[in-house]
């Protein structure tokens, strides 16, 4: 990058360098070597105990690998707000209401107190929830809660997101709201991460897909390449047995 | 049985009358309980959160010994609390032997730990959910403690309550470090002792009542609390 000298630096490019993570002598992840750019939306599939949630984990620091590194452009340093987010497939939000819920999170990440109102309310409105701002958070819907969830990351400004099968327990309404949503982030800039289970949703929504099997990455691929001519045996099977009719 | 007859309608009369002497003993035991409680939540319920929320090197046997203390016997608190506080004791210049302020420090040092054990509980249930959330916003570990201990308000009202109880129906340490003066530290549970010794039950009797009232009410109220709360935040 040639930008301007005090410009703050990107976290992107991700560096994961032979990375392994075992319990109890289990390679959950099992020596992963990749690098993940900023722009594109990488799109993580496989099969259940591929240890595509374990991955994101690792990436977001929730997880500590057992071998191997995590190597950031410029990381995120202890005690400074993060720069990347995580919306997980349940989500936890606390006992206040939807807009406390997101001022909240501003607060952890060093906002002043004078902008979070502002900056909550924005970021709800982008999710269609400006209505139940007032609103207890943990009596809504799950959709709602999720979008709530996607609010608050999305007030934080993040350079990267994690989605951990977001729609997973969502219909196809709300799906389809919380597809929008990381799609309006993406065009706003942020880099997505995103593990799902449906094909259907890696198709509409990624730019990249990543096929993790066994916790290998086996293949990377863009989207229309993998799903025409997968490369291996394993991915090709996966989308075959997936794939609905 | 007439004379228990007896007694309790006279007792009926000394609470529905508001006896002046049976409303001193009540508002010095709500006095000193409360006060006992209030000091116990300021300590005990960020203690709570911190273990739960912290790993370190003993932490189990630190729960261990947490949870035997929610166990200790009054009488054995008021024994400690008496040397402590007597002519001859480490405090003893203090002067505070047979006053109120003995009675909230005997009685702090019996609920501490069981607020702090139970919060500790009720805490590290709620972390399981809450860790990768908060941890993934950056909240570090004493922020996720006090963010806990405020979404979990209304399960720690509960815990508070016990507190409550548990202080309010003691009698053992406050006799000890009290001394039952009247007019000065007699509260309900050692007048009620010390009648139903005399044979004076009424009084005793009257006083039952009030401290079954009280207790009663205050149940039903967190609970009520806890409904509402529960339906209107989740």
């Amino acid at each position: 990058m040639t930008s301007a000298v005090r410009a703050p630096r990107s976290l992107l490019p991700l560096r994961l360098e032979d990375l392994v993570f075992a319990v109890a002598g289990r390679r959950i992840i099992d020596g992963v070597s990749l690098t993940l750019e900023a722009g594109s939306r990488t799109v993580i599939i496989g099969p259940n105990g591929a240890g595509k949630s374990v991955l994101l984990r690792l990436c977001h620091g929730l997880l500590q690998p057992t071998s191997g590194n995590i190597v950031w452009n410029a990381p995120e340093l202890p005690g400074e707000p993060r720069r990347q987010a995580m919306v997980f497939q349940r989500p936890v939000l606390l006992r206040r209401s939807v807009l406390a819920n997101i001022t909240y999170a501003l607060a952890v990440a060093g906002v002043a107190a004078g902008p979070r109102q502002a900056r909550a309310r924005e970021a709800l409105h982008k999710v269609g929830l400006d209505a139940l701002a007032a609103h207890p958070a943990r009596v809504l819907s799950g959709g709602e809660q999720q979008r709530v969830a996607l609010a608050r990351a999305w007030a934080l400004h993040p350079e990267v997101l994690f989605l951990d099968e977001p729609a997973a327990n969502l219909d196809p309404g709300a799906t389809h709201e919380i597809e929008r949503v990381v799609g309006a982030m993406h065009a706003a800039g942020t880099k997505i991460v995103m593990v799902t289970h449906n094909l259907g949703q890696a198709r509409r929504l990624g730019d990249e897909i990543l096929f993790l099997h066994q916790g290998r990455a086996l293949e990377r691929a863009p989207v229309d390449r993998f799903f025409k001519q997968p490369a291996s045996a394993e991915a090709a099977q996966f989308v075959e047995g997936e794939l609905p009719w | 049985m007439s004379s228990v007859a007896e007694a309790a309608a006279q007792a009926l009369r000394l609470v529905a009358g508001a006896d002046p002497k049976l409303l001193d003993i009540v508002l010095l035991s709500l006095r000193v309980s409360l006060t006992a409680v209030a000091i116990s939540c300021i300590v005990g319920l960020p203690v709570g959160a911190a273990i739960a929320v912290s790993r370190f090197p003993g932490r189990r046997g630190v729960i261990v010994v947490l949870n035997a203390l929610m166990g200790l016997p009054p009488v054995v608190v008021g024994l400690a609390v008496y040397l402590l506080l007597s002519r001859a004791g480490p405090l003893g210049a203090l002067g505070l032997l047979f006053t109120p302020t003995a009675m909230v420090i005997a009685q702090t040092i019996l609920i501490t730990p069981i607020v702090a054990a139970l919060s500790r509980q009720v805490v590290e249930d709620a972390w399981d959910e809450y860790r990768e959330q908060l941890r993934s916003l950056g909240e570090r570990r004493f922020g996720a403690a006090l963010t806990l201990l405020w979404d979990l308000r209304f399960s720690l009202v509960t815990i508070v309550l016990a507190g409550f109880g548990r202080a309010a129906a003691e009698v053992g340490a406050v006799i000890i470090v009290g001394g039952n003066i009247d007019g000065v530290t007699r509260v309900m549970t050692t007048a009620i002792a010390l009648e139903t010794s005399k044979g004076d039950l009424p009084l005793a009797l009257g006083l039952g009542m009030i401290l079954l009232s009280i207790v009663l009410v205050l149940n039903a109220a967190a609970y009520v609390v806890k409904e509402t709360a529960q339906r209107r935040y989740g």
